[in-house]
């Protein structure tokens, strides 16, 4: 009864032909089928937030959706963040101040919480402290670094409104 | 933590939609709306679905719009969408503050008002508000059509009057008289977390005292609802700390709480009377 599907994603701009089982959640699919193993499972059930991508500009927990339903939708992911330049590589604001400001210690949940940023702040450029607080608080970190997550997306905030948009 | 395996239907009309679901429904088919109930049950293996019908696509399923006097709500109406107010006066404004206090960012963009209604969880705070304002629900199957009151659409812990192969098509609310002021109060551990109480006010005032009011109370019992008791001891009374508190004890009196310990018991009537004293607070401030 649960047959395969082949389905096609955008991911990062990118087509990724898979054959899933419906049951396959997205956060399984971009790590499994399509190698894309920057998205990080972590709870697989919607509480910690380290699936976090975009579907359609939207943060999302990749482990409440499945893959069969993201077809049609342009999804984004912590590979997408850097922009290529030259020989190599340029990161993201967001990336860039979450290394300039400490917002990270294990990584684990970096993926997710730059997702999660990049979406509330390419909708909300000039989002209130109380309102970036808020959103931030959707995500897990167990290595108590949510004052600098939040130093480092303010930090990346204000380098986007400037025009730096990586 | 991965789901069962499931056969996924994904129509693209309603009419599809309900033909497919009176097909799956007696083999335990379900809807899938946003999921963001659903999908966490299935990793748990709590719900094993072996169908699922996805209404995502459905063309016109995300129509939110006021008409003769009632906020309409579709099936695929996004927690997200009530963000910024949805309607002119004062329902606009409650559903934008309130929607702030469904989970989280994340969950807002992909949970739908019409799944909190039909997966009827005590702590949804859209339950809470569609039993207060007395929501007309509609319910659609291949028999047919019908409109339910939420009075009695709400039957338990995660219950409702919907039958197996019936989708709930459209949530209709009242919009309130522009005078109305309404409160909400929420009390919940963190943030996103919950509701282990809340309290939904709406009242008006003519001639110094409080007329029409409604005070609705979730996350203490198996499903939120209105206490007549409480709007009892509002109603022709000057809005104040003493109608409040008299409405906030009859509240606190009024709530099941049979099956507890005492100590749970009482804990659960102190937690609802200081939600129902701060959104009658939150009201006055309102006006």
């Amino acid at each position: 009864m649960s047959h395969e599907t082949d389905i096609t994603l955008t991911v990062n701009g990118c087509g990724y032909e898979v054959r899933v089982e419906p049951r396959r959640t997205l956060a399984d699919t971009l790590r499994d089928e399509c190698g894309l193993t920057g998205t990080n499972s972590g709870c697989e059930h919607g509480i910690c937030g380290s699936c976090t991508v975009l579907a359609d500009g939207d943060p999302v927990r990749a482990c409440l959706m499945f893959a069969v339903q993201a077809q049609g939708k342009q999804i984004r992911t912590v590979e997408g963040l850097a922009t290529r330049e030259n020989e190599g590589e340029r990161l993201h604001p967001l990336q860039q101040a979450f290394i300039d400001h400490h917002g990270l210690q294990c990584g684990f949940c970096t993926p997710g919480f730059l997702m999660l940023a990049a979406g509330v702040l390419e909708r909300e450029p000039g989002i209130s402290d109380a309102d970036l607080r808020e959103a931030l608080s959707s995500n897990l970190c167990r290595c108590t670094g949510y004052q600098n997550i939040i130093k480092a997306v303010r930090a990346a905030a204000a380098q986007m409104r400037a025009g730096n948009r990586g | 933590m991965k789901p069962g395996q499931f056969a996924y239907h994904a129509p693209r009309t309603a009419d599809e939609a309900v033909a497919l679901l009176g097909k799956v429904a007696p083999l335990e088919g379900r809807i899938i709306a946003g999921g963001q109930s659903l999908v966490p049950a299935m990793a748990l293996r709590l719900a094993m679905p072996p169908h699922l019908v996805d209404i995502n696509g459905v063309a016109g399923f995300d129509r939110l719009a006021v008409e003769a006097g009632e906020l309409s709500i579709g099936p695929c109406v996004r927690h997200a969408a009530f963000h910024r107010p949805v309607a002119d006066g004062p329902l606009g404004k409650m559903l934008s503050g309130i929607a702030r206090h469904i989970a989280h960012l994340p969950i807002r963009t992909r949970g739908t008002f019409c799944g909190s209604l039909a997966n009827a969880d005590p702590a949804s705070e859209w339950c809470l508000v569609a039993a207060t304002l007395n929501a007309k629900l509609v319910a659609r199957s291949t028999r047919g059509s019908r409109t339910i009151a939420a009075a009695v659409f709400f039957k338990g812990t995660m219950a409702t009057a919907l039958a197996a192969d019936e989708m709930l098509v459209e949530a209709r609310l009242p919009l309130p008289a522009a005078d109305t002021r309404c409160g909400f109060h929420k009390v919940s551990r963190r943030a996103g977390d919950f509701a282990i109480a809340m309290a939904l006010a709406v009242y008006r005032v003519e001639g110094g005292v409080i007329v029409e009011p409604r005070v609705g109370v979730g996350g203490v019992e198996s499903h939120s609802r209105r206490i007549a008791d409480a709007e009892a001891a509002l109603l022709g009374r000057a809005p104040g700390a003493k109608a409040f508190e008299a409405a906030a004890q009859a509240a606190a009196e009024a709530i099941d709480t049979s099956g507890q310990s005492p100590e749970m018991a009482a804990y659960k009537r102190d937690v609802t009377r200081a939600a129902v004293r701060r959104a009658l607070e939150a009201a006055e401030k309102d006006a």
